[in-house]
């Protein structure tokens, strides 16, 4: 990966200050905000410790919230990666013409920038109840979306929109992870006498199981923390934590102060459990690398 | 076969994403009953608190780029250059907005920052600007990072910065005048992707309370009916701009490279 | 008794012809090299007979059985690729045990194979290494395991040995070979080194355009090449130009009488060639007058640039302490056998 080698040279003290600015800028503005949450989450107001402002979080509502948010991010992770993997790998080994690539990474780049308040707004304008896509159901098909039990401000309806940003995102890391499959190895397996599915499962998948990973604790994490899209398309009606929080932040809902940290601290615990999941399986999976 | 189910992945694909696009186009043409026109789009150019937020969010921006490109260069070079051990570490911490939430870092700038604190940056605008314009280069940072070091590993920096210094050359003449101009194409990536970002980022802004676009469309989405999906279009216009300028750029540097 | 037999072959990418009316029959248990510059055709035929390929027309038979139409994992084949091809997520050991595993061999007796492949390579003790760790000649001694593994019908190598170091391809070839004597297996490999193929093969065959040019033991096709392009692309070679009279020929003014075994000349201009081996100093049954232009020392042999009748040629002679090479500039007689002229046609 690295042509050069920088010279290694004893690092004098002074060296060290090249990158004052960079750790000061890091320390005040991404590590000691999210300290402050951490610790804010186990201060009471007299600022004793205390587990009250955690304890808080276990009431029924605030679990659902988690809950949904968590399986929303599961659902559009998971499949924002199997469809994005099916479309790369489409585009990749499945005989498409060679143009379509530059385009297609294009447009991905730009739909995976496409997410908050415009893209809700794209979908309630599509799939709305006076959308396009709605009313051509309607009126050509005969199909009455929202009788179906239909709703875009649902699980499955943010999902929908969310996988937006998603697929193209699994798009853009995914490509080159597939490019980088060679040839010879597929090869290889069939004149072994494997078959197309037997090379995927032993040789193909294992070898991209990192980037998979990879990619899918960063469409989890990417999901999980969106609030633009779900506020803008729902307003504050589906109650997942992110929006709980922004309300919470906003002061809409009064009460206990140190429940906005214990959401925050969740928050901060799910994306931080996905990580070192996805860190315990990659380093298992990657004994082969050098 | 595999080429039938290859054309139908991406036939699907290709549904998914332009409906929602088309769909949008489609009903911000229908605000004047019975027949398309532009009268949403004028509607919105017209209100005087677009231009305003617009603007701020540019400003914004730009700022953010100036201010990420003085960061993170500089940061980028050294680190290969000097400290390449300490490699690691930097890249992780870069990489950390992608997982802590951005409504959480935000949480954690309104407490840490307030009045009564040791930088007290929200007890004024511009010390909230200054604030949002951290907290957007924090986002940016990942991308900017990874964009300004690809494109450091391209060049030999080492005997560029030796040639540099043989010549008499000090340490911001070899940064702006050697190692920038070699890295400007990953730069500009960089910056109009943080450029896309931040024009139309909702959390920071609204949860500091600055004037910005996001707030400004997410308010107009709450009281207007065809007026958002016009800005819907603009905003995809806007994205599709700034990656049609990272394409240009990238194609642009690869001419000149051919041909030189 | 022709085991692998390939007949009519014929391949075409778009308008692009790349491999004509290619032929060749093979013996059990024969090693065939295809010779031929880059963007001859030898890959794609390679390709073609595992199955990576289908002919435009043509076909491949193997012990009797038309294969043509075969997929490559129903024709039993090994393959070594040109590099890289290790599965780079598997150990050696399960590299080598990939095709029995995929076939359904048992446990106990894949991993006796795997042994028994290992040592026969020379690398009983790396099985548990990834590829990463191995240097390019171990990786390429573990493909052939692979490959062998599955005790193939036919064994198939593209340029094997290309990305490796000078040293290590010379000894790796003399180890293929040996490996495949014992097992008396049927091999084509494809090579653009004719040294490789010179060394390595019962028999040699120069493509060129998709064309077998000529097929041959590597003495023959050295020593007797039946076209112009054989000649100058195997081997050092001196061509002059020289007038054909009906009786026989004039190099630079001087008559040569042609033995009955070189094909009498029909009259008229051509191409006659000599290896630079063929020529000596001083006077022979040809004699021709030159100029010494430039000694090359190549250890036991020196060549000598000579230029006769106008044309730069090439004289070998073998090093010998007690006679030193003559100086630059002086004027020297060379001499040959007409035995030793190859007449080219076309
Ligand atoms: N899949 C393909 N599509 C189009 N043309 C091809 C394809 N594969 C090979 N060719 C063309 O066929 C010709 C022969 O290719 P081939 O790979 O057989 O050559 P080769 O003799 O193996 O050369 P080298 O020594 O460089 O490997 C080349 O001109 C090549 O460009
Ligand atoms: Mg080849």
């Amino acid at each position: 990966m690295q042509p050069t080698k920088a010279p290694r040279r004893p690092a004098h003290l002074w060296n060290w200050l090249g990158v004052v600015p960079f750790f000061l800028f890091a320390a005040l503005f991404l590590i000691l905000p999210t300290m402050q949450i951490v610790l804010g989450a186990f201060r009471s107001p007299d600022g004793g410790l205390t587990l009250a402002n955690l304890r808080g979080l276990f009431t029924p509502n605030i679990m659902a919230s988690y809950m949904i948010s968590i399986k929303i991010s599961l659902a559009s992770a998971i499949m924002g990666c199997v469809i994005g993997f099916c479309i790369a790998a489409a585009v990749t080994l499945g005989g498409l013409p060679r143009w379509i690539r530059g385009p297609l990474l294009t447009f991905s780049g730009v739909a995976s920038n496409f997410a908050g308040v415009p893209l809700a707004f794209a979908f309630l304008a599509t799939l709305g109840r006076l959308g396009l896509v709605t009313i051509v159901l309607r009126d050509w098909f005969g199909v009455n979306l929202y009788a179906t039990g239909f709703n875009i401000l649902s699980f499955w309806g943010l999902t929908l929109v969310y996988l937006f940003f998603q697929i193209p995102l699994m798009i853009l890391i995914i490509t080159p992870a597939l490019d980088g499959l060679k040839r010879e190895w597929k090869e290889a397996a069939l004149i072994l006498g494997a078959t197309g599915p037997q090379y995927w499962r032993m040789i193909a998948l294992p070898i991209l199981f990192p980037a998979l990973l990879g990619t899918f604790a960063l469409l989890f994490a990417n999901a999980f923390g969106a609030v633009a899209t779900a506020i803008a398309l729902t307003g504050s009606s589906l109650s997942i934590v992110p929006i709980l929080l922004f309300a919470q932040i906003r002061g809409d809902v009064l009460g206990d102060p140190g429940l906005g940290y214990a959401l925050a601290f969740g928050m901060i615990v799910v994306t931080g459990v996905a990580n070192a999941v996805y860190v315990w399986l990659r380093a298992r999976s990657e004994r082969w690398m050098k | 076969m595999n080429r039938v189910w290859s054309w139908l992945a991406l036939g699907v694909g290709l549904l998914y994403f332009f409906l929602p696009l088309l769909g949008t186009l489609e009903f911000s043409l229908r605000k004047r009953k019975g027949e398309y026109s532009l009268d949403a789009y004028t509607a919105v150019f017209a209100d005087p608190a677009f231009r305003a937020t617009l603007g701020y969010s540019v400003g914004m921006a730009l700022l953010t780029i100036v201010f990420g490109v003085l960061l993170v260069v500089p940061t980028a070079y050294w680190v290969r250059l000097k400290l390449p051990r300490l490699r690691p570490w930097v890249e992780f911490i870069t990489l950390l907005p992608l997982v802590i939430p951005a409504i959480v870092i935000v949480f954690g700038y309104i407490r840490l920052y307030n009045t009564s604190s040791f930088l007290p940056l929200t007890g004024s605008a511009s010390g909230t600007n200054l604030l949002l314009m951290f907290g957007y280069a924090t986002l940016a940072l990942p991308y900017m990072y990874r964009a300004v070091d690809t494109g450091l590993r391209t060049i030999d920096i080492g005997t560029l910065t030796e040639a540099a210094q043989s010549l008499g050359a000090g340490w911001v003449t070899i940064l702006g005048r050697i190692i920038l101009p070699n890295v400007l194409v990953a730069v500009l990536s960089g910056a109009f992707l943080t450029f896309a970002i931040v024009i139309g980022e909702f959390t920071l802004a609204a949860l500091l309370n600055r004037p910005a676009f996001g707030p400004y469309m997410q308010l107009l989405g709450a009281n207007k009916a065809y007026e958002p999906a016009a800005l819907a279009v603009i905003a995809f216009a806007i994205t599709w701009a700034c990656m049609g300028l990272i394409q240009l750029v990238t194609r642009f540097s690869n001419h000149t490279r051919v041909n030189a | 008794m022709t085991f692998l037999s390939i007949s009519h072959l014929e391949k075409s990418f778009g308008a692009n012809r790349v491999v004509k009316d290619f032929n060749l029959p093979i013996e059990k248990g024969e090693f065939v090299s295809l010779l031929g510059p880059s963007g001859c055709g030898k890959t794609t035929v390679l390709r073609i007979v595992a199955g990576f390929e289908s002919p435009s027309s043509g076909s491949v038979t193997i012990d009797g059985q038309d294969v043509t139409g075969l997929r490559p994992n129903d024709r039993n084949i090994g393959m070594v690729f040109q590099a890289y091809a290790l599965f780079p997520n598997l150990t050696v050991a399960q590299n080598v045990a990939f095709g029995l595993k995929v076939k359904g061999v048992a446990k106990a007796e894949a991993e006796a194979r795997v042994a028994e492949m290992l040592r026969l390579i020379g690398l009983p003790d790396l099985g548990g290494r990834y590829p990463y760790q191995l240097s390019g000649g171990q990786q390429q001694r573990v493909a052939l395991a692979r490959a062998l593994a599955v005790r193939p019908r036919v064994l198939l190598l593209d340029e094997p040995l290309s990305a490796l170091d000078a040293k290590i391809r010379v000894s790796l070839r003399s180890e293929i070979r040996e490996i495949q004597r014992e097992l008396g297996i049927t091999t084509v490999f494809v090579t653009h080194d004719q040294e490789e193929a010179l060394s390595m093969s019962d028999r040699v065959v120069v493509m060129n355009g998709g064309i077998a040019e000529q097929v041959g033991t590597p003495f023959e096709v050295y020593n007797r090449p039946t076209t112009r392009f054989v000649a100058t692309f195997v081997g050092t070679l001196n061509l002059f130009e020289a007038e054909a009279d009906g009786q026989g020929l004039r190099i630079a003014g001087v008559p040569v009488r042609l033995p009955e075994a070189v094909e009498a000349a029909r009259g008229g201009r051509l191409s006659v060639a000599l290896r630079p081996e063929s020529l000596h100093l001083g006077g022979g049954e040809v004699t021709l007058p030159a100029t010494v232009e430039a000694v090359e020392f190549l250890g036991s042999i020196l060549r000598l640039r000579l230029r006769v009748a106008g044309v730069l040629v090439a004289l070998d002679t073998f090093n010998r302490a007690d006679a030193p090479p003559p100086a630059l500039g002086r004027a020297v007689e060379v001499g040959f056998s007409a035995r030793d002229l190859v007449v080219l046609n076309g």
